[in-house]
Parts: C-alpha cells; structure tokens; sequence
C-alpha cells in the first residue's frame, strides 16, 4: 500500500541531509538509499514537517470532515452515586466556564440518574446555565449501555461542542463508548484544557509514557471535542446563589437503549482516610528508611487533621497500603498543602501531586527533584524535624492558637 | 459453547521503558536501545484467556495491531499458551488513534466470528489512555465491562465478574458475548516453558492487511483518527520557592509559620 500515504514527502527534490531522522521523536524515519522511509509506528507529530530544511514534508490532511459549524456549547457529565454529585463535575464546571466564556458559548451540565431533583439544583448553582436531566428508574446505577444510549442521545439534540467527562474509572469506561458510538474522537485523562484563540479549537494536554512526556492533542473536524478529565486537578467552580441556571427535565425514550449487564452487588471500599479528599497530606518516601516512618507521619496528621500519603517505592516495599500512594500509578492529589517527607520526587510522584496549593518538603538530598516543586524546601532529617514541628504545632493549639 | 469457548485476546507491543526522556537540545525523544515487549497489562489478559480455556475448554486467538516486528510479541503470547495469532498491520493503519485502532481491531475480529470473549489488558505503558478495549466492544456491538479483577464463573452463556471502581467492588454478569478489560489483580502472569517456546517459534502467524480487513483505507489510520497530536513535551518544572539548609530547630520553626500563614493549623 505505498500509494496510500499519511505524510508526504517530495522524494525528488529531497538531499538526503537525514535532518528529518534526528527530528523525529519516535524514531520512525530511517533513510534507506539515501531517502527517509517512515516507519509504520509514525504518530503524525508533524516534528519532521518542520524540521525539513526544504519544507518537502507536509501531513496528508485527515479525511474527516463533520458538521462542526452546528455545535455550540461546553457541556459537563455529572457523575452522581445515590444522588450525590462526584465533586470532579464541579471541578469539569469550573474548566467548562472559563471555555465557555472564551468561546462565548453556554455551559450544559447533564445529570442521569434516579431522584436527582436536588443534585440538578446544586449544579445550577455551580455556574451551569442549563442543567438537562434524565431521571430514570433505569439509571439509577451508573451502567455504561443506557447511560452511553442517553449521552449519546443528548449530544444528537442539543449538540454541544465540548463534552467533558471526569477521568474516574466510570468516566474512563464510559468516554470510549460514547465517543464510538458518537464517532467522534476523545482524549483520555486531560491535565490541561484550553482554547486555541484562532482556531477555537480545544486543545487538550495529557501524560503519556507514564508522565514522562506531555502531549497536546486536538480534535479538528469531529464534534463533539470528548475528553476525559484527570480528577483533582482542574479548580472546583464556586457556588453562586445568584445563578440564574435553568433546570430541563428530558423525557427518558427507551427506544434504542441498550441494558445487557445487570449489576448485581456493590459492596463499597472500606472507609480508609481518603488521601483525595484531605486537605492536608503528609507524604513519605523511602528517605524515610523504615516502615517505622510512617508512624511519625500519621502522628503529625492526626494533629492537623490530615491524611497520609506516600511514594510508590515506599509501597512496593510493602511499608503502607496502595491505597495511600500518591502519583500516576496511585492516586492524584490536590490538597491545600502537601508535606513530602523523605520523598525525593520522581516525576510518577510529581504528577500526582504537583498542583497542591503548597509544598513543603523535607530531604536529606539538597538536589532532590522535590525541592523543584517545594513552596518550601528544608534539608535536613525528617525524624530531627518532624518531632519538633509536632510539639510547635500542639503547643499552638492548645494554646487557644496564640503564639 | 458446547465445544468450548471462542476467546479472543488483544494486546499490543509497547516500549519496555516508560523512562523515556526529551533531548533538551533537540526537543526530540531519547530512545536508544530500547527494546519492544508485550504491554505488561496485556499479560493479564492472555493470562486469563489461558485460563478460561483450561477450565472450559476452547480456543484463545490473539491479535495485535502493529508494524511487522509486532509479530514477536504475539509469538511470545503463543508461548504462554495461546493457539493461533493473526498480526493486522499494512502502512495503511499507521498513525491511528484509539477509534482507528479499536475500528482495525473490530474489523480484523468480525472475521473471526463466532467468539464468546474479548479480553484485553487495562490499558498500555505507552499511550496510557485506556481507550481501545470499551471503543473495540462498542464497534463489535457488545457489551463491555471494565477494571475486571475476578472471573467468577460462566453459566448457560452468561459470565458473573467483579470489578474494582474508585470506591467500591461491583458484581456484574452479562450474555456473551462480552468483552473484558482486566486488572492487575486478576491473576499472575505464567512464564513461557521450553515446550511453549519451540511452539512459538514455529507457529504460523497470519497476517490482515487492508485486503483481508476490507473497507475504505481512509477509515484507517491517521486518515481514520478524528484526534490529532499536535505537540509533545517534558513537563516544565514548576516554579520553586525557597530551599534552605538550616538546623532541625529552625527548621521546624520556619514550617510552623508557614502553616500558620497559610491557615492550616
């Protein structure tokens, strides 16, 4: 299939200066007699288009072309267990509302479910302009065939022109169903969301090759522009009673939906401290030399009220649960203050947690990646700094916060 | 079923490193060296394709997508115990997103209808999204149930798994046809014997190009991909504030009043 190409290069005119090989990130052009060959694993990154020296590169433009003129609108799912909304869709509303005042288009919430009344008005009141809600018996539970058939009938009618989802394991197993069912493209686990301002387009910026690499990916000719959204990272959207948003209730048509996998129990993770939700974490790492580490750590969090975190090594080392890791292969993190203990910063760790309002860190190893991301950094011994900083903290308190 | 089940298992060849690294010089990707493996999740899922064929008897295909060395990770799947292998690759499908990848993957699976089950792996150390598996099941028209950490038994052509979400453990059970991603926790990847690598060795590996998978080439590829990577990156390092080599005392004393500045005690 040579005659099928995806980049185009005008071999002719070509003088094998190689210039393209080097420039490839991905390593897919080798020259073969002296002319550059892609390679089958080319991810059109476009990097060899401008780096050709005679501009002899060029992409062959995707064969997708909709109606994207007809799409208007950010619109947020709101994903809600036993009626209460997950709080990563008010995280999607306050990204959707600075996209939408961009665009100068409306934000849509949509909320499926059964007896949801109230959740719709707490997304009113979070900045949606309209809230479309189906409320259904036969939503009740989050199952991906009728609640893919219901988005997907959604997006056919009111036609928004974003549609973001929260990266939450539902969210990440329903996204990829309603984007084929929708035919449509959808990027997975967004950190950054912005418009372009020329072309208006959605440019979304995801992790790949776990974290070590950022890629900036956009969805030019199909709509809506899907993406699925890292939880914790983007600003949860203020409540503003003055908001005027309009509540729509939508008629549930069973027609055309699907419902072929039954659940047939839930039984809820054990209530662990929830290092998600925590307004505090504390964080150790291996500096921290022993399992014994720990102990300091929760000491001090149970004084502020904190949750314990901790690095992937730490938990490989089987010296604290999975649950408490922090990072790509754990869980993201954005409290008002993370205090990275012993932890020297891998850039795994540092993605899951970089985006907290503030940083202590406390390492022996004055070139710690960590102190890199530090509000503030301190060398020295955690087990010479920590014990003081706990007795600092309970005299404060005790003494009705006076200094 | 009553001669066993039709399993189909879908991995893909993935960089054996996530490390790595942007030349800050050329802006371009280090990769010297670095050798190809099956993407570690997939072993999970032809792990378990294995086993439900040793409990129920059947067949297992593996299929993967790729350029023409992919054809050793689907030898090192025969290894492990998987029947027959087909590699879907022709330059036509170069440049794929997810919805190009799972639509290649679908077309490429019709033809090797029946089947009873899907399996694939969580997602890729590469591209890392996930995408490919619940996409593939919605091309296929079946249903799909991700996170899968527990097979728990097959019934008169239904299948009962659980599954592990964010805040708690589901049990499911659906018709099969039906395809699974699996967990990390499902099971533990067997090594491959002596006797599976001298099967591997000399296994026929078949091979789809456009012609066997049919359609329109611009459905596939690139051409195929409504999503476009438009730059790649190292991550910049966010700002830092101050670092100081001070005694434990002070130390301690300068935390303190941070917390307190920024009201958190």
């Amino acid at each position: 299939m040579e005659d099928f190409e995806v980049i185009r290069i005008d071999l002719e005119k070509c003088s094998g200066c190689g210039i393209c090989v080097s420039a490839c990130p991905f390593g897919s052009i080798e020259m073969v007699e002296n002319h550059p060959l892609i390679k089958e694993d080319c991810r059109l990154c476009g990097s060899c288009v401008s780096a050709c020296p005679l501009g002899l590169i060029s992409l062959v433009e995707s064969s997708k072309k909709g109606d994207v003129e007809q799409y208007k609108g950010v619109a947020v799912f709101a994903e809600q267990r036993g009626g209460v909304i997950h709080p990563v869709a008010y995280e999607l509303l306050g990204k959707g509302k600075e996209l939408s005042k961009q665009l100068n288009e409306p934000l849509y919430a949509v909320l499926l479910g059964c007896g949801i009344k109230e959740a719709a008005g707490e997304l009113a009141i979070r900045g949606a302009d309209k809230v479309y809600v189906y409320d259904d018996p036969m939503l009740r539970e989050i199952r991906e065939d009728p609640y893919a058939d219901v988005l997907s009938k959604f997006v056919k009618e009111e036609k928004p022109s974003i549609f973001l989802i929260g990266a939450t394991a539902i969210g990440r197993s329903l996204g990829p169903k309603l984007a084929a069912k929708l035919r449509t493209g959808l990027t997975a686990d967004c950190t950054g969301l912005e418009i372009d301002p020329e072309t208006k387009l959605l440019k979304q910026t995801r992790p790949a090759f776990g974290g070590n690499v950022m890629a900036t990916i956009i969805c030019p000719d199909s709509r809506p522009q899907m993406a699925t959204v890292r939880y914790k990272v983007m600003k949860e959207a203020e409540k503003n009673s003055d908001s005027k948003g309009e509540i729509i209730e939508k008629k549930m048509d069973y027609k055309g939906i699907s419902d072929r996998v039954k659940i047939l129990d839930f039984q809820p993770a054990k209530e662990t401290v929830s290092i998600v939700d925590a307004d505090i974490v504390i964080s150790g790492g291996k500096g921290l030399g022993e399992a014994k580490g720990f102990r300091l750590l929760e000491e001090l969090a149970n004084i502020m009220d904190g949750a314990v975190g901790a690095s992937r090594p730490t938990v490989d080392e089987g010296w604290i649960d999975y649950t408490h890791q922090v990072g790509l292969s754990g869980k993201t993190v954005r409290p008002k203050l993370y205090i990275a203990c012993g932890i020297s910063g891998a850039v795994q760790h540092l993605a899951g947690m970089k985006t907290s309002d503030y940083i202590i860190a406390i390492n022996k190893d004055k070139e710690a990646p960590i102190f890199k991301v530090a509000t503030l950094g301190i060398v020295g011994d955690c087990y010479e700094v920590l014990p003081i900083l706990q007795k600092k903290i309970m005299e404060y308190k005790k003494n009705g916060k006076l200094r | 079923m009553s001669e066993g089940l039709n399993i189909i298992v879908c991995i893909k060849q993935v960089p054996a490193t996530t490390e790595v690294e942007i030349d800050p010089e050329t802006g371009t990707l280090k990769r010297e060296g670095i050798e190809s493996v099956i993407n570690p999740f997939d072993e999970y899922a032809i792990e378990e394709s294995i086993r439900l064929k040793e409990k129920y008897g059947g067949i297992v295909k593996v299929v993967t997508m790729g350029p023409p060395m992919a054809e050793q990770a689907l030898r090192d799947a025969i290894a492990m115990g998987c029947d027959q292998a087909i590699l879907i690759t022709d330059r036509v499908f170069a440049g794929a997103d997810t919805w190009a990848t799972s639509l290649t993957l679908a077309r490429c699976i019709d033809k090797l209808k029946p089947y009873d089950i899907v399996l694939c792996g969580l997602k890729t150390t590469d591209g890392d999204t996930g995408q490919t598996g619940p996409e593939l099941a919605e091309h296929l028209g079946i249903p799909h149930i991700c996170y899968v950490n527990r097979i728990l038994g097959i019934d008169n052509g239904v299948m009962r798994v659980t599954r592990a979400l964010d805040d708690g453990v589901e049990t499911l059970e659906s018709n099969l046809p039906l395809l699974l991603t699996v967990t990390k926790e499902i099971n533990h990847p067997r090594l491959a014997t002596l006797k599976g690598r001298l099967l591997a060795k000399r296994a026929e590996i078949k091979k789809f190009t456009l012609k066997e998978i049919g359609g329109d080439p611009k459905e596939y590829g690139l051409s195929g991909s409504f999503t476009r990577v438009i730059k790649v990156f190292t991550p910049s390092p966010p700002v830092s504030g101050e670092v100081m080599e001070v005694d434990p005392e002070i130390a301690a004393q300068k935390i303190f009043e941070k917390l307190v500045e920024i009201k958190v005690i």
